[in-house]
């Protein structure tokens, strides 16, 4: 019986050192070779890909946010028409699946987890769709998916290049430009699959609205 | 070009990656668990432990290695958490609360990574760097050691002897884990994955002005680092609440499929190790083929039905995008989801109850057949060697002989400590889903009770949590509220139970197979590197998992696919 005990506890006890010494390997020495490296090598990336305007910081090229005037009575924000506005967000939390934008908080990363024949989330997307179709005065048809379903992070900083053109006139009409003028730095802004295979087309929304709001202050580029 | 054709473009690059790195990293890990030498640095960490590596243990004692590193494992973590309000550098955030760090510890100790918290909101960088990314490496460590135990009683004779469990498990974390991890981390820095240890801190925002804010505050953290170990230990518990969908976890297109070779490279790798280590790499091939059968039949599978977006919501909406990314689409989520849940990652790009009826019932199906093709990091392998044994002794009830598999006799205590691991987790996924269809408590957890179809859609949600637990995959379909006292305790029951009883198994069968003395192969033997062998082992998967599961499917995700 003592010696059970006895080997037991000398057990226990390899078992304890193997893994602090493995914890000060993989945990401590592991962790922080990697943010030398990372930090020396590519800082801006390894400190979260900050997108700058006029030396100021605007956000992450890498996460989604909102571009709003304030919100109504209800507590729900209205949407800036002048700018491009990204997908619907039902992050972690979100009770709210009405219109568009209504998240985008980087502390409450998530997807609305609604499963496809859930009836809020198709009440939410019929109720976006028509919002999507009414605002930029098109038909609901070709309204694309990716403007009626909120992303898997709640932070996509992506939109659909449909959905971008879609939003194209609007966008140049708010902002007293061309048309054509806004389409054209659309397809400027237009990512490709990477390699020609990998992922889908898109447009990352901040980059654009950056380009845009320079080019509605005539300081950017000229179409 | 289509997004159709560009999903099975990334496919075929993918199988095209995995075949290239199959050789050199399969005959590396059967070096490296069968070197006589130590490296320098093992022998320090030797000497640390406190354990002589050149001591051969048999199957009880090698066991006893397993469980009583594991048990100190859930005890640290479960502290670790416990104690986070005092801790430095833990931005913050208060200590876990017992029925949640009790989940948490077991779900990282079980290489399962279910996660009732959201990282963003409850883990600061000492639980998340030196607690939770510590295990995706032990824990990973600890399966690729009993897998190579099981190999070593195929490949050993008249002896009990099965290794030493501390040398297995330094040699894997040192020589496998580490260096991998080192050069896909700064991969993924390099592509947009943050590497920094900045607090929680605010950044600018495009729009300045009233009520806009202008400013939001923000997370840092070693993603990096804890990212890669976590695809490619086949752990999956992402650093932010949205996991691989978090862009600072996976900023691109190409990083989502780096992370899904990560995720397949080892477990299909270590196939070529157990042909080296047996002896005939055709047997080898033969687990391979059979767990690449499977894989591209439920990728071709997934990117149908999620190329077709059934399902009310998703026809509203004109593709199955709710839960998805722009930037990966739905032919690189398909191949993602598919990947996390046939291995025992359960890491997620995409987020799985928002995926069509019948994509998710693939999932669940992913899962039920043991996540062995090509399964967990070590839990793969010897979870389709027992499927193979299994096969073998079915196939010898058809010709009446004596069963035998790589020269070893399959008696009846083999099949018994067979039969005996194949029960073990489909006891405790039914199990705890009918107990929690019939209590309060737990029903009020579910989100989508209101879908048509009744709650079926809920009921999947259930039988999800726990298949995901018993498993140990850890994705979720996370419309369930999961951070309840019920729900933490059970499902971190169902962890371990299911992590550790099949391991005893396993060691037992072990021990007993290294104990026989081989048999010769004869004109009558069955050939277990054919084809033939191949096709009967896929059959006997799907038939056992399909009369074990399908009644719980049927309640579930075929009734709604089907309202």
């Amino acid at each position: 019986m003592n010696n059970s005990v006895r080997n037991t506890a000398r057990l226990i006890g390899a078992g304890l050192r193997a893994l602090l010494v493995l914890t000060v390997v993989c945990g401590v020495i592991y962790p922080l070779v990697v943010t030398g490296v990372a930090q020396a090598a590519f800082p801006d990336r390894a400190n979260g890909s900050e997108v700058r305007s006029h030396g100021k910081v605007v956000g992450s090229s890498l996460l989604g946010q909102r571009y709003d005037k304030g919100t109504d009575k209800q507590g729900n924000p209205i949407p800036d028409l002048r700018f491009f506005q990204p997908r619907p967000s039902a992050g972690l939390g979100s009770n709210r699946a009405n219109g568009v934008n209504t998240q985008y908080d980087l502390q409450v990363s998530g997807a609305s987890n609604l499963g496809a024949s859930n009836t809020d989330l198709l009440k939410a997307v019929r109720e976006r769709k028509k919002w999507v179709a009414e605002t930029y005065g098109v038909p609901e048809s070709k309204v694309p998916a990716d403007a009626v379903t909120s992303s898997g992070s709640g932070l996509d900083p992506d939109i659909s290049p449909a959905y971008a053109q879609l939003q194209a006139a609007r966008v140049a009409k708010e902002n007293h430009l061309p048309a054509t003028t806004v389409r054209r730095l659309v397809t400027r802004h237009t990512d490709g699959r990477t390699l020609g295979f990998l992922g889908e087309p898109r447009v990352n929304v901040l980059e654009l609205n950056v380009a845009l709001r320079d080019l509605a202050r005539g300081q950017g580029e000229k179409g | 070009m289509s997004p159709v054709l560009a999903g099975v473009l990334q496919l075929t690059a993918l199988v095209a990656a995995l075949a290239l790195a199959y050789r050199p990293l399969g005959d590396h890990m059967a070096a490296v668990y069968s070197s006589p030498r130590h490296l320098r640095a093992e022998k320090i960490l030797y000497r640390c432990i406190g354990a002589n590596p050149d001591a051969q243990m048999r199957w009880p004692a090698y066991l006893r290695g397993v469980l009583a590193f594991s048990a100190v494992g859930v005890l640290f973590l479960y502290l670790l958490q416990r104690l986070q309000g005092g801790l430095p550098l833990s931005l913050g955030f208060a200590s876990i609360s017992p029925d949640q760090a009790f989940n948490t510890a077991a779900s990282f100790v079980a290489n399962t990574n279910w996660q009732s918290y959201s990282g963003e909101q409850a883990m600061g960088h000492v639980v998340q760097t030196v607690g939770l990314a510590v295990q995706n490496f032990v824990s990973a460590a600890t399966g690729m050691a009993v897998a190579i135990a099981l190999v070593r009683g195929f490949a050993r004779s008249r002896t009990g002897e099965l290794g030493n469990f501390w040398s297995d498990l330094v040699r894997g974390t040192i020589r496998v884990l580490i260096p991998i991890s080192v050069i896909g981390a700064v991969v993924l820095v390099a592509c947009g994955a943050i590497q920094n240890f900045s607090g929680i801190h605010e950044v600018g925002q495009f729009l300045n002005g009233p009520g806009l804010g202008g400013h939001q505050q923000t997370n840092g953290g070693a993603v990096a680092t804890q990212e890669v170990i976590k695809e490619l230990g086949t752990n999956g518990g992402g650093y932010f609440n949205a996991n691989s969908a978090h862009p600072f976890e996976n900023p691109d297109a190409f990083t989502n499929l780096f992370e899904i070779f990560l995720i397949l490279v080892i477990p299909f790798a270590l196939t070529r190790t157990f042909g080296k280590l047996v002896g005939n790499v055709r047997q080898g091939y033969a687990v391979l083929a059979t767990m690449g059968v499977i894989w591209l039949g439920f990728t071709a599978l997934m990117m149908w039905t999620e190329f077709a977006h059934g399902g009310p919501a998703l026809q509203a909406a004109g593709a199955a995008m709710e839960g998805k990314e722009t930037r990966f689409g739905v032919g690189a989520s398909s191949i993602f989801s598919v990947a996390t849940t046939l291995t025992s990652t359960g890491a997620v790009d995409s987020f799985h109850s928002s995926f069509t009826a019948f994509g998710g019932g693939l999932q669940l199906l992913g899962m039920m057949l043991g996540e062995i093709a090509p399964g967990g990091v070590g839990s793969g392998l010897y979870g389709m060697l027992i499927m193979a044994v299994i096969a073998v002794f079915i196939a010898g009830l058809m010709v009446g002989r004596t069963p035998e598999y790589l020269g070893k006799k399959i008696g009846t205590r083999e099949i018994k400590l067979a039969a005996c691991y194949i029960l073990v987790t489909p006891t405790l996924v039914l199990g705890f889903t009918a107990a929690s269809m019939v209590l309060p408590d737990a029903l009020g957890s579910m989100l989508n009770t209101k879908a048509l179809g009744a709650g079926s859609h809920g009921f999947s949600e259930v039988l999800y949590a726990f298949t995901s637990g018993a498993n140990n995959n850890g994705s979720a379909f996370a419309g369930l509220n999961a951070n309840t006292p019920w729900y933490n305790t059970t499902i971190g029951l169902a962890m371990l139970l299911g992590r550790f009883l099949p391991m005893v198994f396993v060691l037992a069968l072990a021990g007993s197979l290294a104990e026989q003395k081989p048999i010769p192969e004869t004109a009558g033997t069955l050939r277990t590197e054919k084809p033939l062998f191949a096709g009967l082992l896929v059959g006997t998967i799907l038939i056992i998992t399909g009369l074990t599961y399908f009644p719980a499917l049927a309640l579930g995700p075929l009734a709604e696919g089907l309202s």
